[in-house]
């Protein structure tokens, strides 16, 4: 962003035509190939479908046409980019360009670029966007709910607004912090010069990209009624919507294993001298404990996906019970990767609190190993509590008891990480700084999401709360009141150093504020509502519930105007006002507070040396933690 | 916690008693609060046994979240009011990075309340019979005595109910006889649903090709609503229907009411089975 206050690395800055420049891999060529690849995907689709009794009885429907012209776009759109040049450059034995980590300009944020603080901007930008799309789609059905019968939207255009919204929201939080934040600051946290496979690490975000057009594309192919679940047999029912939730989905997944992979290996391989694992910092570790989920998660997803659109298109029936297939195959595949899916959430949200609060409590993190513990024991126990989705669903009844405890047991380790946070404020020194409220709101956001969880774990008062508003309520309180407040929290507290510039503070503290109230004001009734009866995904509920119903929409909408004051402060902060950042305005002794802003393109001069853990506050006397690099105090 | 040595101000009050304090009040306010208070308005009433039986399990666990509960939230304001750092100061906290005594006592306290409640709801679920909710074709505990089987069929966008015991007649209404167990099998003719009798607190997932069972007895005469509660297209939210609970008296009037009105249909009916062939799916939903 602010890279034309960095020094010239380039020598010899060459400045060609602007007509020269369109020409050549950039996001205009992406463009342009990726809408030829989707025609041309079109095009085949029909030539192979365009006859067959299928095409016929569905009023013009090709599921085939429309896959193909996905992924035919998706591919025309990475070659435009430039992906394939290095690959095709080795397959012909040239010699390979490093060319992408030279450009210096605004231009690289709008391309391929390896740098791996380049590539957190633009998810932080790019995810930003299409969370934006999300919380519009949540208003409108606020604004559907504050009548007890369809009449704003409507029914179909209603599940549309529902299947978007979630699968937006679960498809791009998933990357919410590991895309911009983890991208951005792991190698530096760990004394890197660059993430272990940059290209790939620029491919998981124009993957996300794509996918995020692709979902958005649902509504000119009627949108998909199944929400972000895309249970079988109602998916295989759905019209040509319902390719899109596929499509986007199967990026996402690729793109999460990918990014899983990249920071597994990034962490394991490519840690500074003295950075053991007992000093890696927390949010690394809650890193590492993610991109393990993801990595045996995800391609769950995919093949799961995959499965579903061959029964779409070529009429295979893995999930057709008339076909001999089975509908629960699709549930227990899909919850497979769901479960250890939210995880995927919950867990980069705990390594930023656990991160930040020592910094503004003034004091170690309480604990270390024991947050650890309590991390990898989530992943781990991730794994083997996905049926308790099922629990009134009928399938392995007999296994219930088994699931209720496995669920009951992630709350051990989830315990872990409020014993530390606790620990962590006993006796600290606080300031109430913006990051630091998101965190405390993590919290208490938390602890009722984790709370509110243990009714559902529990299969005989399940028997009522599954599938109702109280289950939505549970699960927005762990992603949004965890994962959303930490991402907030993660904005305005490295935000100044990757951007250089201050947050208005005033207007952040509004932001969290309206946002704390107005998102407990929204969830905190929900429960009663599906207690009461309100099932998930309606766009018509009992008369009786239209009071409570009011009052949420209205404090949703609240909630909404929260994340315009957030927008506004961005803009009013990035490109008007432009105060520029204190270099550490939070006395952190991480050590990406010690190098300079904007970070160099190599992040270190000379590999840091580590000789202890970030967390050496509480000792005024003695120094920072990491040995600095020679050209840290410039 | 443990005390510090190099706590820097010697006169700091003891704050792990007054903290200590402060939880017990709250949980001795709100503990009864939670029981007696809450406890009794939690939904789905004592309409049927399985309702009244959920009630009690919700207010156990709430009884069991409420210290856990009281326990964060006031050390969240305990922590806020008096853990601060002075206007403009740049005061540091005592370096302390655990406990280890602590940490052993909280993983033993938590494992303990979780294993309990883990069995409890898992004694609750068998004893239960499933505590009204779905239990598959072949439960792994059947309730004692005389039991009338119901069917629900659940199909894009309503609900359809069979009485074999009664010819397999076949109504668009739900009446049910109180203080009889009853066993409703449920079904799908095309994609899921989920049969959803919200007062009765019963649960079970309507999937095609498979019987799906739960045992309720109601024990009120009262009408419950029925609600589908798994997304099923487009009139999802409009899958709703009003059931009625009448004496049995009440009841046989009804049924055989039922029996003489839809006995031309029910001769062209397929025979009653526990599952039904779906229809091809077709697009449109």
């Amino acid at each position: 962003m602010s890279s034309t206050t960095e020094p010239a690395h380039n020598p010899i800055p060459i400045r060609r035509p602007l007509w020269r420049r369109l020409i050549g891999f950039n996001l205009l060529t992406a463009l342009v190939l990726g809408v030829g690849g989707y025609y041309l995907g079109w095009l085949i689709g029909h030539q192979i479908n365009g006859h067959s009794y299928k095409y016929q009885a569905k009023t013009g429907e090709n599921d085939v046409a429309l896959l193909l012209a996905y992924f035919f776009g998706v591919a025309g759109f990475l070659v435009g980019l430039g992906f394939a040049n290095y690959p095709l450059s080795r397959l012909l034995g040239r010699p390979a360009s490093l060319r992408e980590k030279e450009d210096q300009g605004i231009g690289r944020y709008f391309g391929l670029c390896t740098d791996h603080k380049v590539v957190g901007m633009q998810y932080l930008v790019g995810i930003g966007l299409f969370l934006f799309i999300g919380g519009l789609n949540a208003m409108l059905i606020r604004t559907e709910l504050l009548h007890s019968t369809p009449t704003f939207v409507g029914p179909d255009k209603y599940l549309a607004l529902v299947g978007m919204h979630g699968t937006m929201m679960i498809g791009m939080t998933t990357s919410g912090i590991l895309g911009p934040f983890a991208n951005y600051f792991v190698p530096i946290m760990i004394g890197a010069r660059r993430m272990a496979f940059p290209r790939i690490e620029a491919l998981t975000f124009w993957l996300l990209m794509a996918a995020g057009f692709i979902l958005t594309s649902t509504i000119f192919f009627g949108g998909f009624p199944t929400g972000w679940t895309g249970y079988e047999p109602l998916n295989n029912q759905a019209v040509m919507g319902m390719d899109s939730y596929i499509m986007f989905f199967a990026l996402v997944g690729i793109s999460m294993t990918l990014l899983g992979l990249n920071m597994m290996a990034t962490i394991i391989t490519m840690r500074a001298p003295g950075l053991t694992w007992s000093r890696l910092p927390i949010f690394v570790w809650s890193v590492f404990a993610t991109g393990v989920l993801m990595v045996l998660a995800a391609p769950m997803l995919v093949a799961t996906l995959l499965m579903s659109a061959l029964d779409r298109t070529i009429n295979t029936s893995f999930f057709i019970p008339g076909g001999g297939g089975s509908a629960y195959l699709f549930q227990n595949l899909f919850w497979f990767f769901g479960h250890p899916e939210v995880y995927i959430l919950a867990l980069p949200g705990f390594g930023i609190v656990l991160e930040l609060l020592p910094v503004f409590a003034r004091k170690p993190l309480w604990g270390y190993r024991l947050a650890i513990s309590g991390m990898l024991g989530v992943s781990l126990m991730s794994f083997f509590v996905w049926q308790h989705h099922l629990f009134v669903s009928g399938i392995n009844a007999d296994l219930r008891p088994f699931y209720m405890l496995s669920t009951e047991i992630i709350s051990i380790p989830t315990g872990f990480i409020f014993l530390c946070v606790m620990g962590t404020l006993w006796r600290s020194r606080m300031s109430f700084t913006v990051p630091m409220l998101f965190c405390l709101g993590w919290t208490f956001n938390f602890l009722i999401g984790g709370l509110s969880g243990v009714f559902l774990s529990d299969a005989p008062v399940d028997t009522t709360l599954h599938g109702s508003f109280y289950s939505m309520a549970h699960f927005h309180y762990t992603i949004m009141g965890g994962l959303i407040f930490t991402f907030f929290g993660a904005i305005y507290y490295w935000g100044p150093k990757m951007t250089g510039l201050s947050f208005n503070e005033r207007l952040a503290k509004w932001h969290f504020w309206l946002m704390f109230i107005a998102f407990n004001s929204t969830f905190m009734p929900l429960f009663a509502v599906g207690l009461k009866g309100q099932p998930r995904r309606v766009s018509e509920y009992t008369p009786g519930l239209h009071g409570l119903n009011v009052w949420v929409s209205i404090s949703a909408f609240v909630l909404g105007f929260s994340m315009l004051i957030f927008l506004w402060n961005v803009v009013q902060s990035l490109i008007f006002v432009r105060r520029p950042a204190e270099r550490n305005p939070w006395r952190s002794k991480s050590i990406e507070w010690q190098v300079p802003t904007p970070v160099p393109v190599n992040n270190f001069e000379q590999i840091p040396v580590f000789d202890s853990d970030p967390y050496d506050y509480g000792v005024p006397a003695i120094g920072p933690g990491p040995v600095q690099p020679a050209s840290a105090g410039a | 916690m443990a005390a510090q040595a190099n706590d820097p101000a010697p006169s700091e009050p003891n704050h792990a008693r007054r903290f200590g304090a402060l939880w017990l009040i709250a949980t001795a306010i709100a503990l009864p609060v939670a029981i007696f208070v809450i406890g009794p308005i939690i939904p789905p009433g004592n309409a049927s046994e399985q309702a009244s039986g959920q009630v009690t399990d919700s207010t156990v666990l709430l009884a069991m979240a409420t210290p856990v509960l009281m326990l964060v939230v006031c050390y969240l304001i305990y922590a806020v009011a008096f853990f601060r750092q002075p206007r403009g100061g740049a005061l540091e906290g005592p370096q302390v990075r655990g406990d280890a005594r602590l940490q052993t006592t909280w993983i033993v306290v938590t494992s303990l309340l979780v294993l309990s409640l883990a069995v409890y709801g898992s004694v609750r679920l068998i004893v239960g019979n499933g505590a009204g909710s779905g239990s598959g074709p072949t439960p792994l505990t059947v309730p004692k005595g005389p039991k009338l089987p119901v069917q629900v069929i659940a199909q894009q966008w309503q609900f359809t109910y069979r009485y074999p015991t009664y010819g397999g007649v076949e109504t668009p209404h739900l009446y049910l006889p109180v203080d009889q167990t009853v066993e409703l099998n449920v079904t799908s003719l095309d994609v899921i649903h989920s049969f959803w009798a919200i007062q009765l607190g019963v649960k079970a997932d309507a999937n095609p090709q498979v019987n799906n069972i739960a045992f309720v007895k109601p024990t009120k005469v009262a009408s419950f609503e029925i609600r589908c509660a798994e997304l099923c297209g487009i009139w999802h939210g409009g899958m709703h229907d009003t059931g009625h609970v009448v004496t049995a008296a009440a009841f046989a009037a009804w049924i055989g009411q039922q029996q003489r009105t839809f006995a031309p249909a029910t001769k062209v009916l397929p025979p009653y089975s526990k599952t039904y062939q779906p229809e091809p799916t077709r697009r449109g939903g």
